[in-house]
């Protein structure tokens, strides 16, 4: 038999269902595929082989029934260790909730059992979704699959790196600042952010709540648009749910294509500090989507500048008071509980040992930048710039339908050359930052490997909020003329681990 | 704008409740100076007139009916505390001996 782990979601759900294949094969195929890889790679924080094969013989049992199969039915994912899994641990890549098992399943995660997906684990990520590597990880960082000793991105490193080392088809991410793009960018996948608001927060662990997004991670767009149906949709539980009908986005990636489309081109995101062969590739994709039938424009958001400074202050702001609930009360990591200090001490000397030197950088910014003397000057500021880089899509969506631009200025670091540089660190996402400010929906589908280093090279394609349907159809097409340029799917070029 | 100093980052973190050791302070301190240093490029806008936008949606208050639904048992509420006693959170001690 054909090897399961190299499979499209898609074909895997038509398979399982027409019973060419058992969900506990696709299951087991991949459980196989993690355990001769992952030591390597280190994908997962946690891998669930009684819950994935439970659910997998779940799966079997229903379709030998004739009983009605969820849309993703035995499907594999990785989820990242944001989301609360009832009975599974979730660290959210910090020591301070090391051990802990929610007793509660996130929205997300209820979405996913109930389409008959298979869980296989938890993903690394980046301590509190805080990093573009996956190296402020308190659990050791995540190999790029491409290159084991460069980072997969970050913060959600772990699900990018398990789908392009065939652990997962599926894998799920969110997005702060670009902590799906910029992962799915430099391993050569696809990742979408959705618009904010589409995909509920209820039990994903919050960092910055008025930017946080869950969003698919697959290796092909058609992959993408089934898990995002899948996990989108208005939900009670989270008040910054939209309720309006999703984007039929499955019908979009299933009919790509730009024929009259117009597509702007961001200048303000080239020049210094976006690497040649980034370009090269960008630019050799914009012309492929003139040469099928797009409109090209080149379109200015001079805001964009002040996007990366303004969402260091916002997103720190909002972070600083979210991890306030981690007070070693009520659940997590106590530390000095021994007779000798106070409540407030054990809260100081737990936060002090269980967060990373990246969380307590970013929790001091948000303590100064919200503090009395400097709140106007920082944050006030910075919710400013937000409204000028909204008022800058607003003109730059009445000319183009969609916004493209490299997804990241370079391709994948080495491990260890940002990790103590926090200014260098966040220059990696300094095209992505601007659409969750404005709460637009974005994708980074690949373009490319840059011809100085062989690795892979992201396109970003942004859309206005609740039209991501429109990613979908752009992706969709890119990917169809693209593989037939190159005559296979990027990642055959990847090395096998 | 001022860069930070090391007693600032001190006060900072005793505000957020972050324990750190003198090494960290000093590491800090540049790092945090660095950043701020950054980010200081909003403050141009600082002056101009434009509204300020805190989420990318506009919220309102969101309400649902007030009807009694299941939520977590006393026995899942405390899965996950560090101690507990009676069916409550036990917590170090709050107020001074005196």
């Amino acid at each position: 038999m054909a090897d399961l782990t190299r499979l499209t979601a898609a074909e895997t759900a038509e398979r399982i269902a027409s019973g060419a294949v058992s969900a506990v094969e696709v299951a087991e195929a991949h459980l196989a595929r993690i355990d001769a890889v992952d030591e390597k790679v280190h994908a997962f924080l946690h891998v669930d082989r009684e819950g994935a094969l439970a659910k997998a013989r779940e799966v079997d049992g229903k379709r030998a029934r004739g009983e009605e199969l969820g849309p993703l039915a035995g499907v594999p994912l990785a989820l990242k260790d944001i989301f609360t899994t009832k009975g599974v641990p979730t660290t959210v890549g910090s020591k301070i909730l090391e051990g802990w098992i929610p007793p509660y399943d996130a929205t997300v995660t209820r979405k996913l059992k109930e389409a008959d997906v298979v869980i296989l684990g938890k993903t690394n990520m980046d301590e509190f979704a805080m990093g573009s590597s996956t190296e402020n990880s308190a659990y050791g960082p995540t190999g790029n699959p491409w290159d084991l000793t460069r980072v997969p991105g970050g913060s959600g490193g772990g699900s990018s790196a398990a789908i392009t080392a065939y652990e997962a088809p599926l894998a799920i991410g969110t997005d702060t600042g670009g902590s799906i793009r910029q992962p799915a960018a430099v391993t050569g996948t696809v990742g979408v952010k959705p618009t904010y608001g589409g995909v509920s927060r209820y039990g994903m662990v919050a960092f910055s709540s008025s930017l946080d997004q869950a969003g698919p991670c697959a290796r092909t767009v058609l992959d993408a648009a089934l898990l995002h149906s899948v996990i989108a949709g208005h939900d009670e539980l989270d008040s910054t749910s939209i309720d309006q009908p999703v984007p039929d986005v499955v019908a979009a990636a299933r009919n790509g294509s730009v024929e009259g489309l117009r597509v702007g081109v961001v200048t303000e995101f080239r020049g210094e500090g976006y690497q040649a062969g980034v370009l090269q590739r960008v630019d050799e994709t914009v012309e492929l989507l003139r040469e099928l039938g797009a409109e090209i424009v080149e379109v200015s958001c001079p805001s964009f500048t002040k996007a990366l400074a303004a969402y260091y202050l916002i997103a720190p702001s909002e972070c600083s008071s979210n991890l306030a609930r981690f007070d070693a009360m009520r659940y997590g990591l106590r530390v000095g509980d021994d007779g000798s200090h106070s409540a407030e001490e054990v809260t100081a000397l737990t936060r002090e040992e269980g967060f990373g030197d990246e969380v307590k950088r970013r929790i001091m910014l948000g303590t100064y930048a919200l503090s009395s003397g400097y709140y106007d000057a920082y944050y006030g500021s910075a919710q400013k710039v937000r409204t000028l880089i909204t008022r800058d899509f607003e003109r730059a969506f009445s000319q183009v339908d969609v916004l493209v631009s490299p997804t990241t200025p370079t391709t994948a670091f080495p491990l260890g050359e940002r990790a103590d540089d926090p200014m260098a660190m966040y220059l990696a996402d300094l095209c992505t930052i601007p659409a969750n400010l404005a709460g637009n929906a974005a994708m980074s589908v690949p373009c490319g490997l840059a011809p100085e280093d062989g690795l892979p090279v992201g396109l970003q394609i942004i859309a206005p909020a609740m039209a991501d349907d429109r990613l979908y159809r752009v992706g969709a097409a890119l990917e169809a003329a693209h593989q037939a340029r190159w005559g296979h799917p990027l990642l055959e070029e990847a090395p096998s681990l | 704008m001022p860069g930070i100093s090391r007693e600032e980052v001190a006060h900072l973190a005793r505000l957020a409740r972050l324990e750190l050791k003198d090494e960290e302070l000093d590491h800090f301190a540049g790092q945090l100076d660095d950043i701020i240093g950054a980010v200081a490029a909003v403050s141009d806008v600082a002056e101009e007139d434009v509204p300020p936008t805190s989420h990318p949606l506009p919220l309102t208050n969101v309400m649902r009916p007030d009807v009694v639904r299941p939520g977590l048992t006393p026995e899942q509420a405390l899965s996950g505390a560090p101690a507990q006693e009676q069916q409550r959170f036990k917590v170090p001690q709050i107020l001074g001996e005196d």
